[in-house]
């Protein structure tokens, strides 16, 4: 029988996923170990542990000044992805309208496009508009790979929505502005929490675009690759390892949100 | 009824066009302009030229562009035969649990990417993770797989693993289960029913996915730079170089309009045939 799996190729299957589960998150793990290492220089096995590196952290001013970069840069990206992604979203997916399959294409060339590429196009363009870069032009920056994404995560909530319940809000007399907030908008929360979480951490790990738009500030992931490549600093593994933990809060909050939520429509 | 949908949809559509518009077409066309400006000036107007173009190929550019193009393209084919049995369980073996595994590849995926591949470089470097406690517990020492073309690869399936799990999921599981059983009966064995009606239905997905991969490999850098050690250059390394080290902007663009091209080509040859609305439609 076709589609059902005895329990040693099930066993199997389950092993392999684990397998590259495992694989995925080896280098996290090799980071976190080697933020725990004395040594200035990391090298295994680890003789002596200490945690001397993320009070280290705490107390750089440089690192602090990062986080607060790093955080307005993912916040703005967020409130504009929202807003503009959500739009996007209704027209991509419930929409009936010409030039749709068109926009549905569009949309996704920014997310297949070479991203320091991107970075280096946007260094030009605002060059040629007479902008100095800053952490302002890094918003825009990202703006541009991480809107499309939010609104393909936002439009795969929308694709599940029946469209009778507009047309019936509207065939009752409804305007414009009372289908989109009684209907379109309470239906379609749950994909714009999960958009904006996307397009937060996405903002908040994005490399090679800030690498090329921000100017003279710098970003985490920026100052993290600077003393990668050249000038190392043992504080490399520590913050690698904190901004991974950040990230990890950040989901498990938007999870148990998501959840709550559900709760609440649920009665 | 039907012109409300209409009207709306495109009203809707307005902010994200707009602002792709403003901010992705823009600089697109403008690195476009500059490839046509003498070499190492930086005033578009003036007379355009094609001597940027024409370096690529007498400086040996077209080198990079090919390693580029190489190595994204044995990344797919590894990429390919690595998710393939992971995406046919998530999608028909696996059933709820495939969520857990969809979360967890999703939040790998949000962690920097230059943190991860520094990762590969604590746990793979003489001294790291794998050739510290080798030597540590069995006294064998082995040479570093760091810095060259192979750990490069490594980096890019590594790194891009996710974007060709997914979309391979996502085509395998429009492949309905009747068809698969009906292939069965009718005496067909799991290789044939693979080729036969696996392959050709599942085909929209692994179209995407490995479009999505090879587009996102031949455009890397951090893996070339921060696991091969710079050995091998790449097209966007070349790219980078040019613009920043350099200060040639006319041939950075040059290079990059023909990295657009290929991209831009690739991608719009796969999506021409594929119907958005079905894949993404099914995700649920």
């Amino acid at each position: 029988m076709i589609g059902t799996y005895s329990r040693l190729s099930r066993g199997l299957f389950t092993l392999y996923g684990v397998l590259i589960l495992s694989f995925l998150y080896m280098p996290l793990l090799g980071t976190a170990l080697a933020s725990f290492s004395k040594k200035r220089y990391v090298s295994f096995p680890i003789s002596q542990y200490t945690t001397k590196w993320y009070s280290k952290a705490y107390d750089s001013l440089t690192i602090a000044q990062l986080v607060e970069t790093s955080f307005f840069v993912a916040l703005a990206v967020t409130a504009i992805c929202i807003v503009v992604g959500f739009f996007g979203a209704l027209a991509y997916a419930r929409y009936d309208w010409k030039g749709r399959r068109v926009f549905q294409k569009f949309l996704l060339f920014p997310i297949f496009f070479p991203q320091a590429v991107l970075g280096l196009a946007l260094l030009l363009w605002f060059n040629f508009l007479g902008i100095v870069p800053s952490w302002k032009t890094a918003i825009v920056a990202h703006l541009v790979w991480v809107a499309p994404i939010g609104t393909l995560i936002m439009a795969i909530q929308a694709y599940s929505f029946d469209p009778s319940l507009e047309e019936a809000a509207r065939d009752m007399g409804a305007t414009r502005w009372q289908v989109f907030r009684e209907i379109t908008f309470p239906l379609l929360l749950p994909g714009v929490l999960s958009g904006g979480l996307f397009c937060f951490l996405l903002s908040w790990g994005n490399f090679p675009l800030s690498l090329f738009t921000t100017g003279a500030d710098s970003t985490l992931p920026e100052w993290l690759y600077a003393k990668m490549i050249m000038g190392y600093s043992p504080l490399v593994p520590t913050v690698g390892t904190l901004t991974v933990v950040g990230a990890a809060v950040f989901i498990l909050a938007g999870f148990f949100v998501v959840l709550l939520f559900k709760r609440v429509r649920s009665w | 009824m039907k012109d409300f949908f209409r009207s709306t949809g495109v009203i809707c559509a307005l902010p994200v066009v707009v602002l792709l518009l403003l901010v992705f077409i823009a600089p697109l066309f403008l690195v476009f302009g500059f490839s046509f400006v003498p070499a190492r000036t930086f005033d578009l107007f003036s007379i355009p030229t094609l001597d940027n173009y024409q370096s690529i190929v007498t400086d040996t550019y077209y080198i990079s562009f090919g390693w580029s193009l190489f190595l994204a393209f044995l990344a797919v084919v590894i990429l390919f035969l690595i998710c393939y049995p992971l995406a046919f369980a998530m999608a028909k073996v696996f059933g709820r649990f495939s969520i857990v595994i969809t979360m967890a590849v999703v939040i790998s995926l949000l962690v920097s990417e230059n943190i991860r591949l520094f990762g590969w470089v604590l746990v793979l470097m003489k001294g790291g993770v794998f050739l510290g406690y080798l030597e540590h517990w069995f006294a064998v020492e082995l040479e570093s797989w760091l810095y060259g073309a192979p750990i490069i690869i490594f980096g890019l399936v590594y790194v891009y693993l996710p974007f060709m799990l997914f979309p391979l999921t996502l085509g395998i599981s429009m492949i309905p289960n009747e068809l698969r059983q009906a292939a069965s009966d009718l005496g067909a064995g799991r290789w044939t029913i693979f080729r036969e009606v696996d392959l050709p239905l599942a085909m929209p997905g692994i179209l995407i996915g490995c479009m999505l991969t090879f587009v996102l490999c031949a455009g890397a850098m951090a893996e070339a730079k921060v696991l091969g050690g710079s050995k091998v250059l790449t097209m966007a390394d070349e790219i980078e170089t040019a613009f920043t080290y350099k200060q040639n902007w006319p041939l950075g663009s040059a290079l990059s309009v023909i990295l657009i091209v290929t991209v831009a080509g690739i991608a719009l040859f796969t999506l021409r045939t594929i119907d958005l609305d079905r894949i993404l439609g099914k995700t649920r």
